[in-house]
């Protein structure tokens, strides 16, 4: 479904990607690890067409994603959920879910928030309410509720634990897995490595910008040197 | 009776201050950038109103529509030309700009149209009630107010309830997060040129018609003064620049006539700098809390 094949970034003179390539199939879990700085956000971005590779390509659905900009590559069914979740703070929970929408049908909006709100019962009491009032876990529920909002073949996830109470951690790690039992094809990008690892059929870990290892979620976990440098021995 | 007049003549002036401010504050809320050629925009829609009333011998109403289609196209040109470009520079480049444009229109002008002013005719004379022309209200004054009041409600309309216009309100948010959401960011920031430059040319039939005089410098003191009122109101906000404006032709025409003529615009100033002291975000500037 998504190819990157041999892709460099930089940023002015920061070479940030070195020669990444990976594959996520339909239907699949896929998760990129990594320290803080390890460039998985950048790599996401890159994917979303907010950065551009100097070399290498990026396939999506067997069209090449080279040179389109960001804006049309939501339409082509890939939605990013951003680090720091990104959320419209001024906006309401409700406007947020139809910016998520933006280059749906106008007709699909309405069926597309009731199926968030199934999703997401929390945001349906705070719908009207405006989204910077929300706490962060109903933030990130927000951000996940507005990417799906777009109906996206490929879902990218960027650090959705970030800055969440363990046990808000788990709702939202519950919450992949539902989506992936429905066929959802996720790309997760994660800092902790063990909650994404045991979500993930396949997971690739990244270190300065280069992927050092690759393999199932399973033999990534058991794998003595991701152990050492992820998973706190 | 007197006092009232000079209530009367602050609100309508005032309301050409809002309509101005409006549109710098659309802009700046959504692009944030200050377009400091806003001002001479609204001079251009003078001079096209008066080319066609004056040259071609069209209605008044047809000149307005020819203004306001000008201005707008001026508008998104400038913005594709002097400011696209610079979207990763810094805010001074474009502050820069932005006052190299307002040089550059009011220069143009001058080449085209001469630097001797123009008589404008005021398009609006229709007759008042009698209640109204007592208190020495015109036609003019009428037609003002009530566009002020219509752009306004138009413009918290279409950024409340439209598609496009909240696509405004998230680019306004974070531009990265709303191209994320398939968001044209470009395109919208080019929308929003639009409007504020149909507001200018608005603005600009409606200043010269209540002061006919017309000359390539007539958009800056009015276009400085909305800027007032639209940070005045707190910039960003568009009931804001409304209160904004008004509060601010109500002052200069307190000013003027109970204090000094002289030093009216140097009182609507010293205001400003009070207000800014006490609310720094002015009257309705938003504080927005932000969680983490």
């Amino acid at each position: 479904m998504l190819k990157v094949n041999d892709i460099n970034v930089y940023y002015g003179a920061i070479h940030a990607i070195k020669g990444v390539s990976f594959e996520v199939q339909a239907g699949e879990v896929v998760t990129l690890i990594g320290a803080n700085g390890a460039g998985k956000s950048t790599i996401l971005n890159t994917v979303s067409g907010l950065l551009h590779p100097k070399t290498g390509s990026i396939e999506f659905l067997g069209k090449s994603l080279t040179g389109v900009p960001a804006h049309k590559i939501v339409a082509r069914g890939l939605a990013q959920v951003p680090e720091g979740r990104r959320i419209f703070l001024q906006m309401t929970v409700e406007e947020n879910l139809e910016m998520g929408a933006f280059t749906q049908p106008n007709s699909t909006v309405d069926p597309g928030i009731q199926r968030v709100y199934e999703q997401f019962p929390r945001l349906k009491e705070r719908r009207r309410q405006i989204a910077g009032t929300l706490s962060g876990g109903e933030q990130q529920m927000l951000a996940m509720g507005r990417a799906l909002m777009a109906d996206p073949k490929l879902l990218m996830l960027d650090e959705p634990s970030m800055g969440l109470a363990p046990i808000l951690v788990d709702q939202i790690f519950e919450i992949i897995e539902r989506l992936h039992q429905a066929g959802t094809t996720i790309l997760l990008v994660e800092q902790n490595a063990q909650m994404a690892l045991s979500v993930a059929d396949r997971g690739y870990v990244l270190e300065t910008g280069k992927i050092v290892a690759t393999g199932t979620g399973q033999e990534l976990l058991n794998n003595e040197a991701v152990k050492q440098a992820y998973l706190g021995g | 009776m007197v006092f009232l007049q000079y209530l009367i003549s602050g609100i309508s002036i005032g309301s050409i201050y809002a309509i101005i401010a409006l549109g710098y504050t659309m802009v700046y809320g959504i692009a944030k950038m200050l377009n400091f050629a806003h001002g001479d925009v609204i001079m251009v829609g003078g001079y096209i109103s008066f080319c066609t009333t004056s040259y071609l011998g069209l209605p008044g109403w047809v000149s307005v529509v020819f203004a306001v289609a000008v201005c707008t196209v001026l508008g998104v040109v400038i913005e594709g030309l002097a400011y696209r470009p610079l979207r990763q520079a810094g805010s001074l480049a474009v502050l820069i700009t932005a006052i190299g444009v307002s040089y550059l229109l009011q220069n143009a002008a001058q080449l085209i149209w001469g630097a001797t002013p123009k008589n404008f005719t005021s398009l609006v004379n229709f007759a008042v009630p009698e209640f109204l022309s007592r208190l020495n209200v015109s036609g003019v004054m009428l037609v003002t107010v009530v566009a002020c009041i219509v752009i306004m409600l138009g413009l918290t309309w279409f950024t409340s309830r439209t598609k496009l216009g909240k696509a405004m309100r998230a680019c306004s948010e974070d531009r990265g997060a709303a191209q994320l959401m398939g968001i044209n960011v470009n395109r919208t920031i080019s929308m929003t040129f639009a409007i504020g430059s149909a507001l200018a040319a608005i603005a600009g039939v409606l200043l010269c018609s209540y002061s006919p005089v017309l000359q390539p410098t007539t958009g800056s003191m009015p276009g400085i003064k909305a800027f007032t009122a639209a940070v005045f109101g707190g910039i960003g906000s568009i009931p804001g620049a409304f209160l904004g404006g008004v509060l601010l032709g109500i002052i200069e025409a307190m000013a003027r006539a109970y204090l000094s003529t002289n030093l009216a615009n140097s009182i609507v100033f010293a205001v400003l700098i009070i207000v800014l002291l006490v609310r720094p975000a002015g009257l309705l500037g938003k504080y927005v809390p932000e969680k983490v």
